[in-house]
């Protein structure tokens, strides 16, 4: 569809998009046997009777992987239910050994939270409707052997592995905001040590729910759901590209079917996977083999007191704290490393908004030519404190600041070792900087005449002459009064 | 009475992927006939201000997230049918 025909077909309609996030949990052990949690062992190699569905086996929860999905529950600020149920979610398929998943469905662990994005620079929540448990399935390997055309071989280290599924209220509005809604996810689940995110060991999954209406209209389209989306790239394309196919289907007077499509990443298309079975063929009911699950205020409390800052609430102290714009709170804010190494900057230099300006322009800057992570940065956040430093005490100029921090990274060295070693001390000296003004006046002559017939801008040709002659080492501030002074006699 | 049509009981036996014969699919109707009637005959009762109760225990003891050894390989697949490559096999599926 070309761009300008999907304009059309948005200015008619209004996507509604909802996601699923399913996040493994980090802990050693599965959610309900001491099996270990652990990616890329030898297949079945950590499994036990509880775990294969042996019969009689029972179910003991973990207690950290509830602690995990309460640490989630929090930073998504969603209502923790004091009582949660686990149920039984009925089907068949070879990766499910019990013919069940044990999972939440009535009572669900958490409730009514949100993510706060920025769309466009403006903070928007993004409402989370539920947050619940559930044990990951088994992995079906159908490539790889000399038996693979006829046979699908099934590895159960990963059935029992903890999961939250985390779902979103249909709020989403386009296939952008999805991404922002993800990242933010991504970023809370990795810092709150929640999940090690990793979407290509499968740690993090989404689904999307899409639907599209008549813009003003209040009832919803009839939605599909895609699955196999295994990057955030992905689950914009795949959901841009369920917009155009809904809208192209109505225009043409079709109707949607509501179904289940994979998402095929080389192609940029989905395909009908099954149409979807209604909830009530998964025949739910209460876990009989595990009682509710009890969550006191105590372990809330304890939880919480645990939670790291979150990247929204940061860069709203870095504004009121700092006096930070919100364009560098959001640019400071965007990974932990970086935050932390403005805050030690900002509080080692007294300056955080030299700190600040330092951080985004030349620090990034030279991170990103080198190809290398923060970690790795050779200017530590207390050497570039002493470096605003020494601007701030007028010994160096900003302009000569810059020379310095690049020197400060080719060779590690302080700041204050390669101003003396070079010798690039700004002078300060009223005596030296009125030789060097009188010597520039008395050789343009012209330039001088042109000043005083009115034309005050060519201030500046007057101090780079000046700074010429001296190196590049004179305190401007000194050099421009002295100038004015001299030019106005 | 709840009457159970034989049109259920295949929906539900294709749930549960089982096949069943015309006899059984007329006997597992009037069977669940009965049970669902049971069921009836309880929810008869005013149950309004008596707390559901699906467990027998109200509270889950939990277990610390501490590794215990699980079953050998070889064990976990000596019952399997056809085990090949340290995996369970089964007819291929795929797409599903």
């Amino acid at each position: 569809m070309s761009s300008a025909a999907r304009e059309d077909g948005l200015a008619k309609y209004e996507p509604v998009i909802g996601l699923e996030v399913h996040c493994q949990l980090l802990t050693k052990t599965k959610l309900f046997c001491g099996c270990l949690n652990r990616f890329g062992d030898a297949p079945n190699s950590n499994v036990c009777p509880v775990c294969l569905g042996l019969p009689g086996a029972l179910p003991v929860l973990n207690r950290h992987a509830v602690t995990l999905a309460l640490r989630a529950a929090l930073a998504t600020q969603c209502a923790v239910q004091p009582r949660s149920i686990f149920a039984r979610k009925n089907y068949f398929y070879p990766d499910l050994p019990k013919g069940y998943q044990i999972s939440q469905y009535e009572r669900p662990l958490a409730t009514d939270g949100f993510v706060e994005i920025l769309v466009g620079g403006e903070a928007r929540h993004v409402g989370i409707h539920r947050i619940h448990m559930e044990e990951d399935a088994g992995k079906l390997l159908h490539e790889g052997f000399a038996w693979s055309g006829e046979k699908s071989g099934v590895d159960l280290n990963r059935a029992g592995v903890p999961l939250i599924e985390i779902v979103t209220h249909p709020t989403l509005r386009s296939p952008e905001e999805a991404h922002a809604y993800l990242d933010a996810l991504r970023s809370i689940l990795l810092h709150a040590e929640v999940s090690d995110v990793n979407m290509e060991e499968g740690s993090l999954r989404c689904d999307a729910n899409v639907s599209v209406r008549l813009r003003g209209a209040t009832l919803l389209g009839t939605r599909t759901e895609i699955k196999n989306l295994n990057s955030f790239r992905n689950v914009e394309r795949a959901i841009h590209h369920e917009i155009a196919r809904q809208i192209a289907t109505l225009e043409a007077g079709g109707r949607i079917v509501q179904e289940t499509l994979l998402w095929n990443a080389e192609r940029g298309e989905t395909v009908s996977m099954r149409s979807k079975e209604d909830a009530q063929d998964y025949r739910y009911f209460p876990e009989p083999d595990l009682p509710p699950l009890v969550v006191d205020d105590a372990w809330i409390a304890s939880v919480r007191a645990t939670l790291p800052e979150f990247a929204a609430a940061k860069r709203r102290r870095f504004v009121a704290e700092y006096g930070l714009p919100d364009y560098d709170a959001g640019v400071l804010t965007e990974s932990r490393e970086v935050a932390d190494y403005f805050e030690a900057a900002a509080k080692g230099s007294g300056n955080p908004k030299a700190a600040s300006n330092w951080i985004m322009t030349e620090l990034l800057r030279a991170l990103k030519d080198d190809a290398r992570p923060l970690s790795e940065a050779p200017v530590r956040a207390e050497g570039l404190a002493a470096m605003i430093r020494l601007i701030d005490a007028g010994t160096i100029s900003g302009k000569i600041a810059k020379d310095v921090f690049e020197e400060m990274w080719t060779s590690g060295e302080a700041a204050e070792a390669i101003v003396k070693r070079k010798g690039w001390t700004q002078v300060s000296d009223e005596a030296a900087i009125a030789a060097a003004v009188a010597a520039v006046i008395a050789a343009s002559p012209e330039q001088v005449a042109t000043w005083r017939s009115g034309k005050t801008s060519t201030m500046g040709w007057f101090v780079g002459q000046v700074m010429k002659r001296m190196g590049g080492k004179a305190n401007p501030k000194v050099v421009n009064a002295l100038l004015q002074k001299a030019l106005e006699a | 009475m709840a009457k159970v049509s034989v049109e259920t009981v295949d929906h539900l036996a294709r749930l549960a992927r089982l096949s069943l014969t015309a006899e059984e699919r007329g006997l597992f109707a009037r069977q669940i006939e009965e049970i669902l009637g049971y069921a009836e005959s309880i929810q008869a009762l005013d149950t309004d201000a008596v707390e559901p109760m699906s467990h027998a225990r109200t509270v889950a003891s939990l277990r610390e997230d501490t590794p215990v050894a699980g079953l050998e390989r070889q064990a976990a697949l000596a019952d399997a049918p056809d085990p090949a490559d340290g995996l369970f096999r089964v007819p291929r599926v795929i797409g599903g």
